[in-house]
């Protein structure tokens, strides 16, 4: 998984400043179809030049959400404010936002440049000003040699990027982006995704996009908003939301984790015992979860902060012995699934750092899996 | 390729034969035979016999001899009646085609964005008035129009006139009647062109500015192009030789070819010209069929 470092991070980021002004604040916005509620009390600051993402499995609301920023679907509680002006009542051609839609939405009857002339006409531009946009922007969605053609003509990928031209040539105060990649090919949509994080540093407009893949939350966002059931469960950095998720459901959602169940034995400083009787072990965690001795937690460990190796090495402050059952190859990595002594079946992955495979254990074979205290974080039970 | 392959290649084509030929059979029965009749009438002479023309071969001294007769034709060009008629006939139906379409439009577009469970009722509605007869809504009207009708005394009753208006036997009463009968003509190629016009078209042209009358100018109206092309030509093409509208609502001097066609076969009793005035007013019509069908392959497509 990879992280990108925007060049122009500010010392403090919006979100930890408490003087900054959000530009979007969503204020308990719920929507409800019939009796079934697809957003439930959403509260969320967004900042000016943000690329927030909405991450989430399919149909828990992020469309809807989306929905109700652009204005086809009316909250049915909540406010929505965008630079300070509250929404409510505004009709979709009058918000300050333009959205690339799921379907891309583009319009059949014209070719690729008068669907993206389309919203700089209806500001009433001149002709030439019209005209130079749609080739700058042509440009950088690198679709010039396409566009006089219909969207029929289009490959999945094509049609993508000219929808997405369509909402970025009006410059808006906000866009808004549902799947922005999702038709494109993972080497394609890797290469786009570096591109729409430029193309976001050079226009300085914020973006909302929603997505059920993480691992393009993690590479565009400078935060994730994790939903799940209509909810956002947690907001956070990438970062944050990789090592410090705040519920089962963030941690398994994002990445893989063990998740070994145990019960606090005690507290020695900024670390916890569990006692796990799984590992067959008691553990130290550096953590700062407020539990009390006896209580019943979970210790999660992402699988590549497990050491593993056939003799025990110095530095690691817990470690258990475990059989190898299955090898899993991916070429950059090998996974590894273990079950320890004491009966917990564990994942480990390890980075290949040499083309040979001697040193990788086999099937069966006993190994020594070690951790840090702090490698893995507590999760209530 | 197998043997099975061939047979089941066989048996798909003959499949197909049976399905292009049942239609054509059809249309060369009903539609081509009898239009070879009518032109063959058209060029023969006028007789007092039964049939009244003269037949078109003869053998006369062992030899066979065709006179084609023309006069018919040029008949029908030197009398400016019935050129006058030719015309009238085409702008009443263009402009009751252009009522349909104003009056369509807006109930298609209605029940194309009605809820789902509401259409068919809807659709239904529309059609509805076809499981009467055509004659009876006709006579209908005249209980509307007539000087002491429906609307006329309703009209006095509000004071809006003293005296009855002159509605029956008039123009109006012809693109009143032509309007209501071809309604659903117009309604049903928009609503199925409309039904399938994506939402979200809609919704973009709004997120990028455009307030719903543009969104309609320039989303909605040139996506139903098709439509409305073919609901145009369903009913212009009909509409051209109305008989029984313009017999029934029109006036003494509402000139339609139709009328015109009925006249010459049952009162002149003369088959050749009044075939000569069928097979003209295909032959104008060739054009919007042509039309039509273009734009139903476009909408199949
Ligand atoms: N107009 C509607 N009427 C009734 N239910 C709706 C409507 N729109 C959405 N829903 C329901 O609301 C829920 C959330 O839908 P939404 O489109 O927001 O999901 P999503 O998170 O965008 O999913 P996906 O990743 O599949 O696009 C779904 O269960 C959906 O069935
Ligand atoms: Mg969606």
């Amino acid at each position: 998984m990879t992280e990108l470092s925007t060049a122009t991070t500010p010392a403090v980021p919006p979100w930890a400043d408490p003087e900054a002004q959000p530009f979007l604040r969503l204020d308990g916005v719920s929507k409800s179809f019939g009796g079934f509620e697809a957003v439930r009390g959403v509260t969320l600051d967004i900042y000016r030049g943000e690329l927030f993402c909405l991450l989430g499995g399919s149909g828990c609301g992020k469309s809807t959400l989306l929905r109700m920023l652009a204005g086809f679907e009316t909250p049915s509680a909540g406010r929505v404010l965008i630079d300070g002006e509250d929404q409510a009542g505004r009709a979709p051609h009058d918000r300050p936002t333009n959205m690339m839609f799921q379907s891309y939405a583009l319009f059949p009857h014209m070719s690729v440049e008068k669907n993206i002339a389309y919203g700089l006409k209806r500001d009433g531009l001149p002709r030439a000003e019209i005209a130079a946009r749609v080739a700058d922007i042509l440009a950088l969605v690198q679709m010039t040699p396409f566009a006089r053609r219909k969207p029929d003509q289009l490959s999945g990928g094509q049609r993508q990027r000219v929808a997405l031209a369509r909402a970025l040539v009006k410059r808006p105060k906000l866009l808004l982006l549902d799947e922005p990649l999702g038709a494109l090919d993972r080497k394609l949509r890797e290469e786009t995704q570096f591109e729409l994080k430029k193309i976001q540093a050079e226009v300085g407009i914020t973006f909302v996009v929603v997505t059920h893949d993480q691992e393009e939350a993690m590479t565009l966002s400078s935060r994730i908003g994790v939903m799940n059931a209509g909810e956002i469960v947690q907001v956070g950095t990438p970062h944050e939301i990789y090592e410090q998720p705040h519920s089962r459901f963030v941690a398994n959602f994002i990445g893989s984790v063990n998740c070994i169940e145990g019960r606090v034995t005690g507290r020695e400083g900024g670390h916890l015992r569990i006692a796990c009787p799984d590992l067959g072990a008691e553990v130290t965690v550096e953590s700062g979860f407020e539990a009390g001795a006896g209580e019943k937690v979970a210790l999660a460990l992402r699988p590549e902060k497990i050491a593993m190796g056939r003799t025990a090495r110095p530095g690691f402050e817990n470690m258990v012995t475990g059989r190898v059952e299955e090898v899993a190859y991916m070429g950059n990595l090998t996974i590894f699934q273990l079950r320890t002594d004491g009966g917990a079946r564990l994942r480990v992955t390890q980075s290949n750092t040499t083309r040979t495979d001697a040193d990788v254990p086999r099937i069966g074979e006993n190994v020594q899996l070690q951790w840090t205290g702090a490698a893995g974080f507590v999760l209530g039970a | 390729m197998s043997a099975r392959g061939l047979a089941g290649l066989r048996r798909a084509w003959s499949g197909r034969a049976l399905v292009v030929a049942v239609p054509l059979l059809w249309l060369g029965l009903f539609f081509a035979l009898p239009f070879l009749v009518v032109a063959k009438i058209s060029l023969s002479e006028l007789a007092i016999a039964m049939p009244p023309y003269l037949p078109l071969a003869e053998w006369a001294d062992g030899a066979l001899s065709i006179v084609l007769n023309f006069g018919n034709y040029l008949f029908l060009l030197s009398d400016g009646l019935y050129v006058a008629a030719y015309l009238e006939s085409l702008k009443i139906a263009a402009i009751s085609t252009l009522f349909t379409l104003l009056i369509g439009y807006p109930m298609a577009y209605v029940i194309a964005m009605a809820r789902p469970d509401r259409r068919n009722l809807l659709l239904m509605l529309v059609v509805l008035p076809f499981w009467t007869s055509f004659l009876l809504r006709v006579y209908a009207w005249i209980g509307f129009l007539k000087s002491n009708g429906i609307i006329n005394n309703a009209l006095m009753a509000l004071g809006l006139t003293d005296a009855p208006l002159q509605l029956i036997q008039t123009d109006i009463a012809v693109y009143i009647g032509i309007t209501y009968t071809y309604l659903p003509f117009m309604i049903l190629p928009l609503y199925a062109n409309l039904s399938r016009l994506d939402r979200s078209h809609l919704e973009a042209a709004a997120d990028l500015g455009a307030r719903p009358l543009t969104t309609f100018l320039t989303v909605t109206l040139p996506q139903s192009a098709g439509g409305i092309v073919a609901g145009c030509m369903l009913v212009f093409i009909p509409a051209v030789g109305e008989f029984v509208i313009p017999a029934l609502l029109g006036g003494p001097d509402t000139l339609m070819i139709g009328r015109v066609l009925w006249d010459e076969f049952f009162s002149n009793r003369d088959w050749p010209v009044a075939s000569a005035v069928a097979v003209v007013m295909l032959l104008v019509l060739i054009g919007p069929i042509l039309l039509l069908r273009r734009a139903q392959a476009r909408e199949e497509s």
